[in-house]
């Protein structure tokens, strides 16, 4: 029987031709398959259960329903999270790309002497902890900082205030700091894109005439747009999920004003022990983050791959 | 990027569906302990060294220094005492032990003695979920009602319905006392010509004659969002009285944040903001720094808590002062107040005799020498301490002990409800910062306050 059964196996490989797929490939991707489902797929399970009920991480849950996704609408202390996190995403996305792009343009135009300490100097945001970064900033945006210093030096007075603590600036602020993270990664991915671009597209650009603006909307814009697609993942992804520089700056102050989803998630599950609200923020999160990427990520690519 | 073929997407449902069945094989937390086991005083063995040989596993926050040392002389007391009872202690950071501890209560090895925090999120949950047990049998046996003020007892009791805290079983003893009070630079007071305050009144004149000096009148800085509750507390403590502000926290007597007294305590802390009698931007610096800008001579007044003397003796010397807040007839003061977290036993130490026999050693005559010897305020000193000590720390002691016998400590506002951490460290910024009137901030506090009465 077994060899009669192996016999079959055997024959049916034996009537494919090489190449075409096999049921067999599966089984090579078990392992990862097994742990990618034990170590995402069952805790992203999880949350979505937990989102169901209203528990307070101890006791026994109480079945909620939809009640807490219902909340992130209705209630304004959650609503107001979402907002945050879609106005920070132009400072940890929109303008990072810009200025990296910006700094990609001229450095791809102009020879730039000791380019790879300019390249360092830059990036190095980058490789600072968030811990470091959040004090610094913190420290820069004191009553007696380093920013209302350099204000009152140049007499701008009536423009000093204590910017982490003005409930219109104080996001702003933040993102600012979070620009100042990001634009080093977009510059080194769009750097490295700009060196692949041919010598020869440059030079047929400017003999046709092409100034600089022309030179870049023509030529490297259109040549960067992959790299483009993988920053935009990449900050959009570090901006939602933002944690550490909003709870290190602000705790989500002045007031709630800068209070993002992420953080919201952790305060309600460990602070306030509202353990379903908060997987119902972070599954909220996880799809607006999903949704947002790969809407991005096909507008810039485009359809076709 | 190609559509997925229809067989793809059929098993990504699939996984998926997988993935929630695995995870979802009942309600979360369904798996309830049963009720904690509670001794009568006649079943209580206060003999340790009878117990055999134990481990005895504590969780503590105590890791700053003064308090990671009386910690670790403590212990080592306790294990040099009973040589058959080893301690291992695992201490972490205030808000790691907080994130870490509703997991280790619930887990099969939970540590035997842990340090609760006080409140609704924490000890009162832990009531409710049976991971405490009480301990009023030790309290008993132990005279534990002799030594400790009722005012400090009751703060680490909770209902037999794990509803609310201040009446009810006892779950815990704090091994040291904390106040907020006013500290003063003496060589500023000195310029200024002023003598420290004595009366509410005198207070409030000091400030404006500082403002005209053109110093700081109080050091200030609320980015961390909690001082302000700190502040404001002070004030409310001296307008509303100690037994409204206490009705409210407790929810009795039918007491609202509403009420004129607590409105105009409000009205008083945004006109000093309005008045510039705090630094400008408060909302944006930080703690620390403020308390830092204090040791360095900017600042004639801070109002913060025992825990900054430490950081300020070694700057300021002798000229730092520091005493309850001035009250409105110049006796009897109050100010919020309480104790360190509570030492408790777990439903899950097996060994409940030899933890409940710690928690007393850590608490008692001894240690609270210990506790002094390292800089700390015990609970509970010795009457003769205050003469012992000198400086700042001999002014905390005359203060702490002049509030227990005059029964002036009232809790901290945010154990009010469950939320009121959050509602009332936002709703101050908001009004520091001008954003709300002293009504609407009454108003918001009142609605969060409501919502947890009726619920």
């Amino acid at each position: 029987m077994a060899w009669e059964a192996a016999a079959r196996v055997r024959n049916r490989y034996r009537r494919r031709s090489p190449g075409e797929p096999r049921a067999v490939g599966y089984l090579y991707l078990l392992p990862a398959l097994a742990v990618f489902v034990l170590l995402v797929l069952v805790p992203l399970g999880q949350s979505v259960w937990y989102s169901l009920f209203d528990w307070d991480g101890l006791t026994p849950a109480t079945w909620a329903g939809l009640s807490n996704y219902t909340g992130l609408v209705t209630d304004p202390t959650l609503r107001a999270p979402f907002v945050h996190a879609l106005v920070l995403l132009v400072f940890y996305a929109l303008v990072p790309i810009a200025i990296g792009l910006l700094l990609a343009a001229a450095m791809s135009r102009v020879r730039v002497h000791g380019l790879t300490f300019f390249r360092t100097v830059l990036f190095l945001p980058q490789v600072l902890a968030m811990v470091v970064v959040a004090v610094a900033w913190r420290w820069i945006y004191a009553p007696d900082g380093v920013l209302n210093q350099v204000l009152r030096l140049v007499g701008l007075d009536g423009l000093t205030r204590s910017w982490l603590g003005d409930f219109t600036l104080a996001l702003p602020a933040v993102g600012v700091a979070g620009t100042w993270v990001g634009f080093g990664l977009c510059m080194v991915l769009f750097l490295a894109g700009v060196q692949t671009i041919p010598r020869e597209l440059y030079e047929a650009a400017r003999l046709d005439g092409a100034g600089a603006w022309q030179e870049f909307r023509a030529v490297t814009l259109p040549a960067l747009r992959p790299q483009v697609a993988v920053a935009a993942t990449l900050t959009i992804v570090a901006g939602l999920r933002n944690f550490d520089l909003i709870y290190l700056t602000t705790s989500g102050g002045p007031g709630n004003s800068t209070a993002v989803p992420a953080y919201e998630v952790y305060h309600r599950a460990f602070e306030t022990n509202q353990v379903g609200s908060a997987a119902a923020v972070g599954i909220a999160l996880t799809a607006l983050i999903f949704v947002l990427t790969v809407t991005v990520s096909r507008l810039v690519e485009g359809r076709e791959r | 990027m190609s559509r997925p073929a229809p067989r793809r997407r059929v098993a990504a449902v699939l996984l998926a569906t997988a993935a929630l069945a695995l995870a979802a094989c009942s309600a979360p937390g369904s798996n309830d302990s049963s009720a904690p086991k509670t001794k009568a005083p006649s079943e209580v063995s206060t003999d340790v060294a009878k117990a055999g040989k134990v481990t005895l596993r504590v969780w503590d926050q105590e890791v700053r220094g003064g308090q990671n040392a009386q910690m670790t002389k403590l212990n080592q007391q306790f294990m040099d005492a009973y040589p058959n009872v080893t301690i291992k202690r695992t201490s972490k950071s205030f808000t790691d032990l907080k994130t870490t501890l509703k997991l280790a209560l619930s887990g099969d090895t939970a540590p035997d003695v842990v340090e609760v925090n006080q409140g609704y999120p924490d000890m009162v949950s832990f009531v409710k979920a049976g991971y405490l047990q009480p301990l009023d049998s030790y309290a008993s046996v132990y005279k534990w009602a002799d030594r400790y003020p009722s005012s400090l007892l009751d703060l680490n009791r909770v209902s037999d319905d794990a509803s609310h805290f201040g009446e009810g079983k006892l779950y815990g003893l704090s091994q040291m006392g904390e106040f907020v009070g006013v500290y003063y630079n003496k060589t500023k007071l000195k310029q200024l010509g002023i003598a420290p305050p004595t009366t509410w009144d005198e207070f409030t004149t000091a400030l404006a004659k500082a403002k005209q000096g053109g110093q700081v009148p109080i050091q200030f800085g609320n980015l961390d969002k909690w001082p302000a509750i700190h502040t404001f507390g002070v004030i409310q403590d001296q307008l509303a009285g100690k037994d409204e502000v206490r009705n409210l926290v407790f929810g009795k007597g039918g007491a609202s944040w509403t009420d004129p007294k607590t409105v105009e305590a409000a009205k008083t802390l945004q006109d000093w903001a309005k008045r510039g009698y705090f630094p400008s931007g408060v909302n944006g610096v930080g703690y620390d720094d403020s308390t830092k800008q204090f040791g360095q001579g900017k600042g004639v007044f801070l109002v913060t808590g025992t825990w900054a003397a430490a950081d300020l003796k070694g700057p300021m010397g002798d000229a730092l002062g520091m005493m309850p807040p001035p009250s409105a007839s110049g006796s009897d003061p109050v100010t919020t107040g309480g104790q360190s977290l509570a030492l408790g036993v777990t439903s899950k130490s097996a060994h409940p005799d030899v933890a409940a026999a710690y928690v007393n050693f850590m608490t008692d005559a001894k240690a609270a020498g210990v506790m002094q010897d390292t800089g700390n305020l015990p609970a509970v000193p010795a009457t003769d301490a205050a003469s012992q000590a000198s400086g700042v720390d001999a002014d905390i002691l005359d203060g702490w002990s002049s509030l227990n016998q005059d029964n002036g400590l009232v809790p901290y506002l945010d154990y009010s409800t469950p939320t009121f951490y959050d509602t009332l460290t936002a709703a101050l910024q908001r009004l520091i910062g001008g954003q709300d009137s002293p009504e609407e901030f009454a108003k918001t506090l009142q609605a969060d306050y409501e919502k947890f009465q009726q619920g």
